[in-house]
């Protein structure tokens, strides 16, 4: 293997490369284009996949929602089609008794699921709203952005039930001049003053809009009446827990304090955020799969090709190859270098492509920027998956190579010299 | 330098058996200038082809330089054909995408000399047949005599022991084919063992030695006097 390190030895296959251009770009391209496309499906599937969890940033993924339903079967004395109505003493029942807890948040709202909705008023504008009785655990949960100088509800407003809110960013354009200060304002929700301390931006998982007004969660019984009665909860469970465990120890728990039947399905709703994100995880895993059978499998294509072009060229290079060998190349040498020739082509080529196919990621991110509306956020390629790309294509160039070296060194020199 | 001793061999065409060479007792010294003649099917390629280790034969003993040729690997012949042999072909053989002087330095190549010593001695011999102002040009640049000029320089590089001609001049006109019998004859007059095969009486004529085939036996074999090239050039 020293002839690898000699100088002689490259100069002579980049004599031969050089010399033959017409077949040496073919052979790149085909390779490079393999390559290409692999970089570009792996990439935008690292964008998609980038996309895709940006979109669950803002939220504990390992949450769950409870909510009351009515019961399907018959039990204890009550008969089916019982209303159930979770409660505060509920969710400290819950937050005592399972461990699996990290954080249990009630949540009230009006103007959903046919209630009412809050009047707002600001001076000669009102308009209707939904409004959320909130503790400040529910921004752990579901991160809200909040203008500069404002705040989202905090555990003071909610033990002295004081009258602050927080508006939508829709609420603060439809009721204040451009570039005016809401913070201090004060507003009029159902007749009762209250004062403004934050405005939020709406978030991507956009599911309260950017359109409702959240209240301290004890201000907002007192106001609606509410008692102990809640909407919904708002679960996350442990980091090292798992949530669907999780979910079903809860409404068994449920079943038990409202006297429901074991096997009601109805009584109690829920909506588990884990499940759907692995749900989603399993489709990104199962495309990043794809996107790798594919790059590879052109890859394999790329490489086959050079072989091909090699063994072609073999062919019209058997004069050649027999005047070496009538020369004195040994046919050990004579086998390097058409496996070096491969070796190189395969390479640089499989370079070019990952320069090109980076390069298009990188026009591609650039065009994008930051828009939400297409699904594709900072599509890179792994460093080590084009390292292992890269020496498996110098490994599948090398084991591509010995055909046509194999069938250079087969044909005897004479044979070779008599060929016209 | 030569010794051959009842050579044999055949072909396989088919389910038929070819017997082209039908023991061949021949020997040459050192210094000769010996030309093969016979027609077309005589079997004076397949002997050059075994002399120079391209073929093995069938039956008989080869000694160059008194080195047993047999049963060598391909590697061996290899060598051997490096360190022995030059070859000058019909169709000159210079590698297209090689300068004169690369293609006149590839035996060097393969004997592994420096890069620099490759250089210079290749530019000697280019000189010796004439080109070196042509060292830098392409096959495609030159005349078919250049090319042989350039192909015979190749041969020399190596400094083998003896130069295999095929068919040097059959791709010349008779100008340009005494030009290069001239230089043949030169290099022969230095002391080098020379093989030509041919089958042009006036090339023969130009050895010192000539050797005819017939049917794959020798049927004559007689020294001549030799007319020099030089006078037609």
């Amino acid at each position: 293997m020293k002839f690898i390190f000699e100088r002689d030895t490259w100069q002579e296959i980049y004599g031969a490369i050089r010399k033959n251009k017409i077949r040496t770009i073919i052979t790149v391209i085909g390779v490079t284009w393999g390559v290409f496309l692999f970089v570009f499906l792996l990439g935008m599937a690292k964008g998609l996949d980038n996309s895709f969890r940006s979109q669950f940033n803002d939220f504990a993924t390992n949450t769950m929602f409870v909510w009351g339903q009515q019961t399907s079967i018959p039990h204890d004395g009550f008969k089916r089609g019982r209303r159930m109505q979770l409660t505060l003493d509920d969710v400290d029942a819950l937050r005592s008794q399972v461990d699996d807890i990290e954080y249990i948040t009630p949540r009230n709202v009006t103007g959903q699921w046919g209630t009412p909705p809050g009047q707002f008023v600001r001076g000669s504008k009102s308009g209707a709203f939904k409004v959320f009785g909130d503790y400040s655990t529910i921004d752990k949960v579901a991160k809200k952005k909040i203008f500069d100088g404002g705040r989202f509800i905090n555990d003071e407003d909610t033990k002295y039930e004081r009258k602050v809110c927080v508006i939508g960013e829709d609420i603060y354009k439809q009721f204040y001049e451009k570039d005016e200060d809401p913070i201090g304002d004060f507003v009029r929700i159902n007749g009762i003053y209250f004062k403004v301390v934050g405005v939020y931006k709406p978030t991507n998982n956009g599911f309260e809009g950017d359109d409702s007004i959240y209240l301290p969660f004890t201000t907002f019984q007192t106001i609606f009446n509410q008692g102990k009665n809640i909407s919904w909860m708002v679960i996350t469970a442990k980091q090292d827990k798992n949530i669907v465990n999780t979910e079903t120890n809860i409404k068994e728990m449920l079943k038990r304090m409202h006297n429901v039947h074991p096997d009601d399905t109805q009584a109690f709703g829920s909506f588990n955020l884990g499940e759907e994100v692995a749900k989603v995880n399993g489709f990104l895993t199962g495309m990043r799969l794809i996107t790798y059978i594919v790059g590879i499998a052109t890859l394999i294509a790329g490489v086959i090709a050079i072989g091909n072009v090699l063994l072609i060229t073999v062919k019209e290079r058997t004069r050649e190859i027999g005047v070496r060998r009538a020369l004195g190349a040994t046919p050990s040498e004579v086998r390097g270098q058409i496996m070096l020739e491969s070796i190189i082509l395969t390479f640089v080529a499989g370079l070019l492509g990952f320069i090109f196919g980076t390069l298009l990621l990188w026009g591609i991110n650039t065009a994008i920027g930051n828009n939400d509306d297409i699904p594709i956020l900072n599509p890179t390629v792994d460093f080590f998956a084009v390292i292992g790309a890269m020496m498996s294509i110098v490994l599948l160039g090398t084991l591509i190579g010995l055909i046509p070296a194999q069938k250079a060194v087969s044909i005897r020199p004479i044979e070779a010299l008599r060929e016209e | 330098m030569i010794e051959i001793k009842d050579l044999h061999k055949s072909y396989q065409m088919g389910s038929n058996s070819l017997h082209v060479l039908k023991g061949i007792d021949f020997s040459v010294k050192e210094g000769e200038l010996v030309a093969i003649m016979g027609s077309s099917g005589s079997g004076k390629s397949t002997l050059l082809n075994i002399l120079g280790m391209l073929d093995e034969a069938d039956n008989g003993s080869y000694f160059l330089d008194n080195v047993p040729i047999k049963g060598l690997n391909e590697t061996k012949a290899a060598h051997y054909r490096n360190q022995f042999l030059g070859f000058i072909f019909q169709s000159f053989n210079l590698i297209n995408y090689k300068t004169a002087l690369e293609n006149v330095a590839l035996p060097l190549y393969y004997q592994r000399k420096k890069r620099k010593e490759r250089t210079e001695k290749a530019l000697d011999y280019l000189g010796k047949v004439g080109l070196s102002k042509w060292a830098t040009h392409l096959p495609s640049e030159l005349s078919g005599g250049q090319k042989q000029r350039v192909a015979i320089a190749r041969a020399l590089a190596a400094d083998p022991k003896v130069l295999l001609a095929d068919e040097p001049t059959g791709a010349l006109d008779s100008t340009t084919s005494y030009e290069v019998m001239d230089i043949i004859q030169k290099i022969n007059d230095e002391g080098k063992t020379i093989l030509v095969v041919t089958h042009e009486e006036d090339i023969a004529n130009m050895c010192k030695r000539i050797v005819h085939l017939k049917d794959g036996v020798i049927v004559e074999d007689k020294k001549v006097e030799q007319v020099r090239a030089s006078q037609y050039v």
